[in-house]
């Protein structure tokens, strides 16, 4: 399911980052940083509230607005019930959209406000994301404090929120052109191993974008994926040689770019709906704006994980979403 | 791609655990552990002037302790992962696993939060415990008549 959109321009995008990120080398690309995982509430859960307003405050500072002059907030976590999001989107008031795509969410986010902002239903539209990696831990793995050993293709959630403000205002980004994935399964059942669970539906996605619009990898100047990991980067590559004969030349994978791999002790790399958000907004969202790159194709990764069906033995499922995003000249 | 053919790619790019460093990191550690047990069961009966039973409850007590607290100071976690199964396996991973999920929920009251998961590791060791230690009571009873 592919679209192509002729009036959609993402005109800010802000990031607020835990204490991990911050040590990262994109550490001074992001708006705001916290240094505790508490960010100054008592829990986890009402951290990750915090960032997410923090978040949405910040987009719409950068951008010069009012939470009264947004349309549609479009918004998703990690969490059961999404409760960042409920929690934070009751201070923040504007209508929402909730939705639960795991790492995927935020792109998923970009596709449904930019399908309605293509058709002139709403005019403006935020989309934010957020995770939190002490909250994911307790509620996907162990406790946070249980020393349990980790396997190396094991990754790290992130800690973090981002936002997007898109509209048919014109600006430097346009918002090209998506597709929406679908849920794949082939049978990896190892839940420490989440970059093998998405690879396929990953490639599946970019095979899918790239045919149903009759284009060459090499289009794009950069394809990004969600939250592969070192490993799944590299099954990636080989599964798409393999199943669909194509090479990806201009690819990376946030979750390889987002930690230090060799300093901090993230595993095979980041995770989690934030992962993607970071690194696009902060580092390439700058280069696209300097003009150093043109064309970005983001394919944000999720794996649908849940502990209860895991335990059943059954395997892990998962999807992707692609949304194109070009430099333009179209501001008048 | 059918599931094999996938599976295949995907130990292909995979590392594999070094399963004989970690095993030999467990046997030196967990041997340490024990013999720190030893100590305090010598040194307990020694100065307390006790029967060696008595004072290998107080070397558990003394164990368990040490577990937990150095959980709660919050690096017992990093000691764990580092000598895995030589700090998991005695009753200081016991110890580790009750409290890391004491302390995960006590923001969620002493009730629901701590009391409701305080065994959410921990019930597994106590049930498959429990259940060998019958089983292997059994046996005794026998084999070896009590």
């Amino acid at each position: 399911m592919t679209f192509k959109y002729s009036n959609v321009y993402l005109n800010e995008v802000s990031t607020i980052a835990g204490p991990y990120e911050s040590k990262g080398p994109f550490g001074r690309y992001y708006d705001k940083v916290y240094n505790d995982f508490y960010c100054g509430t008592k829990t986890w859960e009402q951290a990750e509230c915090r960032m997410l307003v923090d978040s949405v405050d910040m987009v719409l500072y950068k951008a010069n607005k009012l939470r009264n002059d947004i349309d549609l907030h479009i918004s998703g976590d990690l969490l059961n019930q999404i409760v960042s999001t409920n929690y934070a989107s009751a201070s923040i008031g504007i209508p929402l959209i909730g939705i639960y795509s795991a790492c995927s969410t935020s792109v998923l986010g970009l596709i449904i406000g930019s399908n309605m902002v293509d058709k002139d239903e709403i005019r403006n539209c935020l989309i934010s994301t957020s995770s939190h990696t002490n909250g994911a831990e307790k509620q996907f793995r162990q406790p946070v404090e249980y020393g349990g050993p980790k396997r190396k293709t094991s990754t790290f959630t992130t800690t973090g929120a981002a936002s997007f403000l898109i509209s048919t205002k014109p600006s430097q980004i346009k918002v090209e052109s998506a597709t929406i994935g679908r849920v794949i399964d082939l049978g990896i059942t190892d839940s420490m191993n989440m970059g093998a669970v998405m690879a396929p539906s990953a490639a599946s996605t970019i095979y899918d974008h790239l045919t149903s619009l009759k284009r060459e990898p090499n289009y794009y100047d950069l394809i990004l994926t969600g939250d592969l990991g070192i490993y799944g980067k590299r099954i990636l590559v080989d599964y798409m040689k393999s199943e669909y004969n194509m090479e990806l030349d201009n690819y990376d994978d946030t979750a390889c770019m987002i930690y230090d791999l060799n300093h901090q002790p993230v595993f095979a790399g980041g995770s989690g709906p934030a992962c993607m958000p970071l690194v696009f907004n902060s580092y390439v969202y700058k280069k696209m704006l300097e003009g150093k790159i043109t064309r970005v194709l983001l394919v944000a990764t999720g794996a649908l994980l849940s502990p209860a069906m895991v335990n059943q033995k059954l395997s892990i499922p998962s999807i992707s979403h692609a949304i194109s995003l070009e430099v333009t000249d179209d501001i008048l | 791609m059918d599931k094999n053919k996938y599976k295949a790619l995907v130990d292909k790019h995979c590392p594999k655990e070094n399963r004989l460093y970690n095993g030999l990191i467990a046997f030196i550690v967990g041997g340490l552990v024990g013999v720190l047990g030893q100590f305090l069961v010598d040194i307990y009966s020694y100065l307390f002037s006790i029967p060696t039973k008595e004072a290998s409850t107080i070397m558990i007590i003394t164990l368990v302790f040490l577990g937990c607290f150095l959980t709660c100071l919050g690096f017992f976690d990093k000691m764990v992962s580092f000598a895995r199964c030589g700090l998991i396996i005695p009753i200081t991973g016991f110890a580790h696993s009750m409290m890391s999920a004491t302390l995960e929920y006590k923001k969620e009251g002493i009730v629901t939060g701590m009391g409701a998961n305080m065994f959410k590791l921990a019930g597994t060791v106590i049930m498959c415990g429990v259940v060998s230690a019958y089983f292997f009571g059994l046996l005794r009873y026998l084999i070896m008549g009590g």
